[in-house]
């Protein structure tokens, strides 16, 4: 079992929510971040003020999954979230202990689909 | 005569009219996306700007200047001539300059309006100048044509005492046309967008109702019984509607919505406005109860089988409301109401529904086209529509460089 976590732009989070739909994967967790990477967002502008070095807003998707859906979540994401600019994001994959699914107590690889 | 009564009222209307449309903006704002919601709120103040100016450039000139003809002359270019004495062909007991302001606010928020219908992925040059054309080349002969002197909808005694026709209508089609053309928001059918702070909605909506007493009540001109008249009826139908819309979503959905209230509130508002001035109290119930039932079809029915993308029900509340407004004053309009005025179908008095009809098809169709005719030339100018990807991310850090909420500190 594996964990995906993903940072994306915002935008395109509909994207990659669609991508992972066509490869059946249905569960997902997602969470609004702050995060600074080698990227400039807009430019915001208050009362003639720049800021450009704030940090950026940005969508982090969490993903349990089988090993077998791995390489499907990381493509599906891929090709939702690319589009060759600085800040697309990262994905973070880690090995994932145990999983519980709490209605049932069911454990491990079945309680993750 | 300058009558001190009836100038306070006036001014005070004036004021009352003026804070309809930074109502009308929360009433929007709180239905976009969070990612739109300045740029909408920016659209409704910087008309409050810009429609000020045109109006005491030219607007109020080419909509109320005396003329036969298309809309009124220039005589009254940048308020030359316009004075603080009566002017007795509109209102005798106050200075002109009290009733031009009051007509500001009319041409000030019947444009904002029509921000509903392309809410969320309109370029903000496009728009800028798109909104002062169809001020210009739209409202002004619409507003002479129904309430100028000389103007040949006035001449044939079709009535719309606040302005069903000239505001609701008008801005109600522009809107619809602009939906079609403009085309449906991106990922509309795989993410219906939910309003981001219903609470801002239910403010404007409380805002948009005070602000409505000025609207029709004001529009007497005086503190008189017609004034007492417009705001009694104008408070029911609001009421009625608002009744009304919350049943029929308990009926049909199984749960009555906050949202439901206050659509209906604002279509009440809408649908007696055209009639305040000459109906009474029990016709207005009557107008409130069914206009929530003919707006509730066109959004809920009407707009997802035709599919444009009235974003915030512009057309759908607006233009079908303001149509039956029109039309019920054709019904139940009364000389008992108002001796200046003229009877209706259900005093006797069919013609009156007819001239009330034409008045709308006129309306209708002379608005479509110019419409139409604005936008395309913007198009081809300035582009009317934000790339994808501009959508995707938002108006407010696009067109604006702000965003309107922080995530932390």
């Amino acid at each position: 079992m594996k964990l995906v976590i993903a940072i994306i732009q915002p935008y395109k989070l509909e994207a990659v929510k669609e991508e992972l739909y066509k490869s059946e994967i249905n569960l997902i967790t997602v969470s609004e971040v702050l995060g600074h990477g080698r990227q400039k967002g807009v430019t915001e502008v208050y009362r003639g003020a720049k800021e450009t070095g704030n940090l950026l807003r940005k969508v982090r998707l969490e993903i349990a999954v089988n090993d077998n859906y791995l390489e499907p979540a990381i493509e599906a994401i891929i090709k939702g979230a690319k589009t060759r600019e600085t800040g697309d994001g990262k994905i973070f994959v880690l090995d994932l202990k145990e999983c519980v699914r709490i209605r049932t107590e069911e454990r491990g690889s079945v309680a993750i689909g | 005569m300058v009558n001190s009564g009836d100038t306070a009222w006036v001014l005070i209307s004036s004021a009352l009219v003026l804070l309809m449309t930074p109502a009308l903006a929360f009433f929007y704002g709180g239905m976009v996306r969070r990612k739109n919601v300045l740029s909408v709120l920016m659209q409704c103040f910087i008309i409050v700007c810009a429609l000020s100016i045109q109006w005491v450039l030219i607007g109020y000139s080419l909509s109320f200047a005396p003329s036969k003809g298309f809309w009124g002359g220039l005589q009254w270019f940048g308020l030359n001539g316009v004075g603080l004495e009566p002017y007795s062909e509109y209102a005798g007991t106050i200075p002109h300059q009290a009733f031009m302001i009051f007509q500001a606010m009319f041409a000030i928020i019947t444009p904002a309006l029509i921000i509903g219908a392309f809410a969320e992925r309109m370029k903000f040059s496009a728009f800028l100048v798109f909104t002062l054309l169809w001020a210009t080349f739209v409202y002004d002969p619409l507003c002479h044509w129904v309430w100028g002197i000389g103007g040949w909808l006035r001449n044939m005694g079709a009535l719309d005492f606040a302005g069903g026709t000239v505001v609701h209508i008008n801005a109600g089609i522009a809107a619809l046309v602009t939906a079609i053309i403009l085309g449906r928001r991106s990922n509309l059918d795989k993410n219906i967008p939910t309003p981001h702070n219903m609470p801002f909605v239910v403010l404007g909506t409380a805002l948009l109702w005070f602000g409505w007493f000025g609207f029709n009540a004001g529009s007497a001109l005086a503190a008189n019984g017609l004034a007492v008249n417009a705001f009694v009826v104008t408070n029911t139908a609001a009421a009625a509607a608002g009744l009304s819309w919350a049943l029929i979503e308990w009926i049909h959905n199984g749960k009555p919505t906050i949202f439901g209230v206050c659509s209906g509130a604002v279509a009440g508002l809408v649908a007696v406005t055209p009639a305040a001035g000459f109906i009474s109290v029990l016709p207005a119930i009557v107008i409130g109860l069914l206009v929530s039932l003919f707006c509730f079809i066109a959004v809920t029915i009407v707009k997802p089988l035709f599919g444009y993308d009235d974003s915030l029900d512009a057309f759908g509340v607006h233009c079908v409301g303001g149509i039956w407004g029109a039309l019920a004053t054709g019904l139940f309009a009364s000389k008992l109401v108002n001796p200046a005025g003229a009877d209706g179908l259900f005093f006797g008095n069919p013609k009156q529904f007819l001239i009330q009809l034409a008045t709308v098809g006129i309306t209708i169709v002379y608005t479509a086209v110019i419409t139409f005719v604005i936008y395309k030339l913007v198009d081809l100018f300035i582009g009317m529509r934000v790339d994808e990807k501009t959508e995707a991310i938002g108006l407010d850090l696009t067109q604006h460089h702000e965003r309107a909420y922080t995530v932390l500190e």
